[in-house]
């Protein structure tokens, strides 16, 4: 096979207005002709930066230097971005990108943006390019594709989206496809289509593809060599049945044991400790060193030796043989409670949006809720799980009785939900949210964030306590008493999401995506946390996730939403091994998994 | 919990806290000075608000004071200026620097009353709007394409016309009719912030819309509404002129750089510095105004623009 991409010692720094970013440092990638490429990392680890680099899109004012950068055996530095533009994005490399909402332009048809590119260089005609766009929408799976180059991008759903963004990719015929993060922003179910369909126009087409993805299993699962990358390095890299079945590297290692696996039975993740370096000044030695239990003296004295670990798989480490020393798998901490009583229960909850086009436009009716029942027993832990737009979040807000349903009752400890006042509902149940950067006022102090809840209660004066009681709850350091949230990771944000919601000592949770915005070493964290929180203060939890690996982890029920109405609802271990509903079924095959249970994964030589 | 313990520890000596150990104030401070627009702008106002204030003290004539032995006397600096006149005299005589003095005074307070004016205004319509929607968000809404449709300079003239002209009365009139910026911008941002999670998080411990509104929302909109208020005061500063020049401002002898735009204007072609000095004046204040404002809307922004 031809080497297809070869890039050796890749540099980007980007001038900050406090300092020097240094993204990128010294990457060396290579890929052949027809092959796929992984790159996985945690969010700041550089993996989008290096693909930007190559397509010349860094940001303005970024510096950006390689030993060698060729395509083909042709040297892209030697290239004028004039030219670079004309011959190489676009014809030779394509990119498509994790947002299909905002990637193609909302005030031009499908067809135009399709075509624009081809006919705009003198490669095809306009019916030529016409023609062509209508087989390549066809090919990924777009119906009626002449009825839709006429459309605008939003008369599309963000799956739909997605394919236009790689049918429009291919008009151009490129050699290399780079995928960044290309599913991040789609639903399991349409995320593996997605994939499928790269999988297939790659074979097809004998196209190079570059796989950039957060998600170990998506890189597991569809590429034949892994890079993993952590603050602006390539720590390992190899065939990705060796890196991910033996990785050689501790942070490779503790990366797969933080992730929650569906084939096994739950226990506690292993959590990497700290966070994700700053990548302000470059550090001396080994860039993981900080946050590793293997580091020694000399992981920080100078930087790593590259060694082999197989035919084809090099780690960065200073370690000769991989540590072995596997953590045991410990069992959760919380056991399943006996069931209570019902604390909260919604019947047939319906919900019904209308929505006017302008002033004097027709109104639109749009049912998020359809009939729900569901009960939340004492104790328990409850998981909500469904797509985007099932209705799911919604229900969350009626549950906390934030919103009132067209129709329907929910009941808190008994009583109408309506009935309670909002101290009493606010004593009994906390929300969690998914994105920690929205759910911290950013003008206030961590303690006036936590104490919040206790000063609308009217408990000033016990505030103080409670306030360090709960961030000792959520192992949060003292010393972040007065700091701001923009001072924080997004793991401590959402640790102080909870002890917020923790501090008037509530007895139960609902908890909104607690972890999808969330690197995996992170969430880990946090599910270990709420493990923690729930064999201490006994609470009662409702998660709601789209994640069924999550739901495996850590609920003791699960309830399955689709379109407005709950489809299934049981154990978890019976709703995971033995789904009875067709879209059950549909959501566990599409969740990507390692091929691999963690037993088998053993130790490098 | 030895995994948590140990999590726990090393979250404790993270090298974060160090790498961003300046609170907001601190960075905040750091931008303030780092911003040249911003320093000359504010360098601008806080020395025409020490003139306003020392008034009194640094005139060196009485501005109502009139010598017609001395009337239309030129600057100093041109021929047959007069040394006791730095920068000559009026129709009637009167000192042109004291009067200019005096005149700071003046379109300060109708600057910074007016904009304070508005902003009342502006923000509740703009907070109601944007957090109560539905059909308060409605009237509040057509109140604003009311109030724009309608030209603002004939009704205010009408206005001081049938109450009758007094800085009191301009202050007010020009108050009420420049909110409509602040309204249109806190409106949308209060319709952002309405939906983040912190404002639900505050509603589910049991907040009452009020709590929110005091809370939650009015201190995130502090920066935008600072910024507007500073384009504001330049704008209210030249509807007062212009109120002023076409006689239904401050009324003589009070001294007003658009009233004395006004009066020069009739000599303007054989005495133009009657017309180009209270000119000058006027520009400087503007633009200080509306460089400290540039400078606000820098320096606050999260990506942090800095020139």
């Amino acid at each position: 096979m031809t080497r297809l991409l070869d890039i050796q010692g890749l540099s980007v720094s980007l001038p900050l207005p406090n300092g020097t970013l240094h993204a990128v440092r010294d990457v060396s990638l290579s890929l052949d002709q027809g092959g796929t490429l992984g790159i996985v990392g945690e969010s700041g680890s550089g993996k989008s930066m290096s693909a930007l680099a190559l397509m010349r899109l860094l940001p303005r004012g970024a510096d950006c230097r390689a030993t060698r950068l060729a395509l083909a055996g042709q040297d892209l530095r030697d290239l004028d971005d004039r030219s670079f533009t004309r011959q190489i994005a676009g014809p030779r490399i394509g990119m498509i990108f994790q947002e299909p909402m905002t990637s193609l332009n909302p005030v031009y048809t499908i067809g135009r943006q399709m075509t624009e590119g081809a006919v705009m260089r003198g490669l095809l005609s306009g019916a030529e390019a016409r023609r062509k766009a209508i087989d390549l929408l066809d090919r990924v799976g777009i119906p009626d594709p002449e009825g839709r180059m006429g459309q605008y991008p939003h008369q599309m759903s963000g799956g739909q989206r997605q394919r236009v963004m790689i049918a429009m990719t291919l008009m151009l015929d490129p050699d290399l496809l780079i995928a960044d993060e290309p599913t991040t922003a789609l639903d399991v179910t349409v995320q593996a289509q997605i994939l499928d369909l790269l999988d297939d126009l790659r074979r097809e087409r004998q196209m190079g593809m570059i796989l950039i993805s957060h998600d170990l299993a998506v890189v597991a699962e569809r590429s034949d060599h892994v890079a993993v990358m952590y603050g602006g390095e390539i720590i390992e890299q190899g065939a990705s049945q060796a890196v991910l079945r033996a990785p050689a590297h501790p942070y490779t290692q503790s990366l797969l044991q933080a992730i929650p696996q569906l084939g096994d039975a739950p226990a506690r993740l292993g959590a990497i400790p700290g966070t994700v370096p700053s990548l302000m000044s470059q550090p001396l030695g080994c860039v993981f060193a900080p946050r590793c239990a293997h580091a020694r003296a000399e992981c920080t004295a100078a930087r790593p030796p590259e060694r082999q670990h197989g035919p084809d798989h090099y780690c960065l480490c200073v370690l000769t043989t991989p540590p072995t020393g596997r953590r045991m798998a410990e069992p959760l901490r919380a056991h399943a409670e006996p069931v209570g009583e019902a604390v909260i229960s919604a019947r047939a909850v319906s919900q019904v949006f209308h929505s006017r086009k302008g002033l004097f436009g027709p109104k639109r009716e749009i049912k998020a809720l359809n009939k729900v029942d569901l009960t939340l027993k004492r104790g328990e832990t409850l998981a909500l799980i469904g797509e985007s737009g099932s209705g799911k979040s919604t229900l969350a807000r009626i549950l906390l009785g934030l919103a009132t349903p067209t129709s329907g009752e929910v009941t808190m400890l008994g009583r109408p939900v309506a009935e309670l006042s909002g101290a009493e509902r606010a004593g009994f149940v906390q929300p969690i949210f998914q994105d920690p950067y929205s759910s911290l006022n950013p003008r206030r102090r961590l303690s006036e964030i936590i104490a919040r809840p206790l000063v609308l209660r009217g408990e000033k004066e016990r505030a103080d306590q409670a306030v360090r009681d709960a961030m000792d709850l959520v192992r949060l350091p003292k010393r972040l008493l007065h700091a701001y949230p923009s001072q924080l990771s997004g793991g401590q944000r959402q640790r102080v999401a909870i002890a917020r919601a923790l501090v008037t000592r509530p007895e139960a949770l609902i908890c909104d995506e607690p972890t999808s915005a969330l690197d995996v070493s992170v969430q880990a964290q946090i599910l270990n946390l709420l493990d923690d929180l729930r064999a201490e203060m006994g609470l009662t939890c409702l998660i709601i996730t789209h994640d069924m690996a999550v739901v495996h982890q850590i609920a003791d029920r699960v309830a399955v939403m689709y379109q407005g109405r709950i489809v299934e609802e049981g154990a978890t271990a019976q709703v995971l091994s033995h789904p009875s509903d067709a879209y059950t079924i549909n959501l566990l095959a599409a969740a990507p998994r390692f091929e691999t249970k963690p037993e088998e994964i053993e130790v490098a030589e | 919990m030895t995994d948590t313990d140990m999590t726990l520890a090393a979250v404790d000596s993270g090298p974060e806290a160090e790498a961003e150990g300046l609170t907001p104030g601190q960075i905040f401070r750091q931008r303030l000075f780092g911003h040249t627009g911003f320093l000359i702008g504010a360098g601008l106002l806080l020395l025409i608000a020490l003139i306003a204030l020392l008034a009194p003290y640094i005139a060196p004539h009485d501005p109502f004071q009139q010598s017609l032995a001395n009337r239309m006397l030129p600057p100093v600096w041109a021929e047959g200026g007069n040394p006791d006149y730095l920068l000559g005299t009026d129709q009637n005589g009167r000192d042109y620097l004291s009067r200019l003095i005096y005149g700071t005074r003046v379109s300060i307070t109708i600057g910074v009353g007016a904009a304070t004016i508005g902003m009342l205004i502006g923000v509740t319509l703009g907070v109601l709007a944007g957090y109560f929607g539905g059909w308060v968000d409605h009237a509040i809404s057509f109140l604003l394409t009311a109030q724009l449709a309608l030209p603002g300079l004939l009704l205010a003239m009408a206005l001081v016309f049938i109450i009758g002209p007094s800085i009191w009365v301009v202050i007010g009139i020009v108050g009420v009719l420049h909110w409509t910026y602040y309204l249109v911008v806190t409106r949308a941002a209060t319709q952002r912030i309405r939906s983040l999670d912190f404002v639900a998080a505050a509603a589910a411990s049991g907040a009452t819309p009020r709590q929110i509104i005091w809370h939650e929302i009015l201190p995130n909109l502090a920066s935008s509404i600072i910024v507007i208020f500073t384009f504001e005061l330049g704008i209210a500063i030249l509807a007062e002129s212009s109120l002023s020049f076409l006689g239904v401002g401050i009324q003589p002898p009070t001294p007003s750089w658009g009233l004395m735009i006004a009066e020069g204007k009739q000599a303007m072609f054989y005495r133009p510095w009657l017309v180009v000095l209270p000119g000058i004046c006027l520009f400087l204040l503007v633009i200080g105004a509306n460089l400290m404002g540039d400078g606000l809307r820098d320096i606050t922004s999260p990506e942090g623009r800095s020139k």
